[in-house]
C-alpha cells in the first residue's frame, strides 16, 4: 500500500480518542477496504492499552484476544483490518525501534504525536519486507464520509 | 499433521491461503517445516536468533501454548494452531 485515505471526520475521532488517552498512549485498529495500492479508512476500533499502567507512557499492546475481536468485527462489517493507529505522546511521530522489532508487515502503522494533549501530526508507515525499517507512506485526508459509519464504541472510546 | 491458520497479514508469503496442514509433532516443528514450505514466512516467525518474535502467539485450541509447554508441547493430527498477533510498539 502507498497510500492511506482517511475521512476527515474520522481523523477526528481518532484525534480525540489519543487526546483522551493522554499522557498514556492509546491505540487501535484501522478498518477499511484496499484498492490496489490505496486503503480507504472505513471505520476505527480503538481499544483499551493493555500494557501495564506504568509503562502505558510510552508502551501500548494490543493482544491477542483484542486482534481476534477486531478482524471478526471487520468481517461482519465487509471490511478488513488495513493497520494499526497509536499515538506518541509529546514526542515525533517516526516509529521507534521497539515499533520495528514489533511490527507486522502489510499492516499500516499510523502515528500521532499527541503534544501536550493535542492531537498535533499524523503520519503513516509501512515495515519493509526485509523488516530493516519503515517506509513512509502517504496520508491523504478525505473530505468525503466514510463509506460505513462503523466505529466500534462498545464502551471503548473511553480510555482505562 | 496439523492444521495452522495464518493471520491475514502473514498470508501474503503462503499465497494467500488462510489455513495450511503442516507435518510436525510437536508446534515447533510444524513451524520449521511451515517455514521450510513458505521461506519468505521465517524472517517475520523468527528473530535473527531463531527465537519466536514477540507478537507471534500460538493457541491449540483456547490454549495459549505459552502456557503448556511452549514450542515443545506436542500436536496430535488434525490439531488447530492458530497463530495470533499481538500488537505492540512505543
Amino acid at each position: 500500500m502507498k497510500t492511506l485515505v482517511l475521512a476527515a471526520e474520522l481523523l477526528q475521532e481518532l484525534s480525540s480518542y489519543l487526546e483522551g488517552a493522554y499522557p498514556e498512549e492509546g491505540a487501535g485498529f484501522l478498518l477499511g477496504k484496499t484498492e490496489e495500492e490505496l486503503g480507504r479508512v472505513q471505520a476505527l476500533f480503538p481499544l483499551p492499552n493493555a500494557r501495564e499502567a506504568e509503562a502505558r507512557s510510552n508502551r501500548f499492546l494490543l493482544t491477542p484476544q483484542d486482534y481476534v475481536v477486531a478482524e471478526l468485527h471487520a468481517e461482519q462489517s465487509g471490511l478488513e483490518i488495513l493497520g494499526v493507529f497509536h499515538s506518541h505522546p509529546d514526542c515525533p511521530n517516526t516509529p521507534s525501534e521497539f515499533d520495528r522489532q514489533w511490527a507486522l508487515p502489510h499492516l499500516v502503522y499510523l502515528i500521532t504525536t499527541v503534544s501536550q494533549g493535542k492531537a498535533a501530526n499524523h503520519r503513516a508507515w509501512m515495515l519493509r519486507e526485509d523488516r530493516s525499517a519503515f517506509d513512509e507512506i502517504t496520508l491523504e485526508l478525505s473530505t468525503r464520509p466514510p463509506f460505513l459509519s462503523t466505529t466500534h464504541s462498545v464502551g471503548q472510546l473511553t480510555n482505562p | 499433521m496439523a492444521i495452522i491458520r495464518i493471520p491475514t497479514p502473514l498470508r501474503p508469503y503462503t499465497n494467500g491461503q488462510s489455513e495450511l496442514t503442516v507435518a510436525g509433532e510437536t508446534v515447533g516443528q510444524v513451524l520449521e517445516n511451515l517455514v521450510q514450505q513458505y521461506p519468505a514466512l521465517r524472517t517475520h516467525i523468527f528473530n535473527e536468533n531463531g527465537e519466536l518474535r514477540p507478537f507471534v502467539n500460538l493457541f491449540i485450541g483456547e490454549n495459549n501454548v505459552n502456557d503448556l509447554q511452549g514450542v515443545a508441547t506436542p500436536v496430535e493430527d488434525n490439531d488447530r494452531i492458530l497463530l495470533i498477533p499481538s500488537i505492540a510498539g512505543g
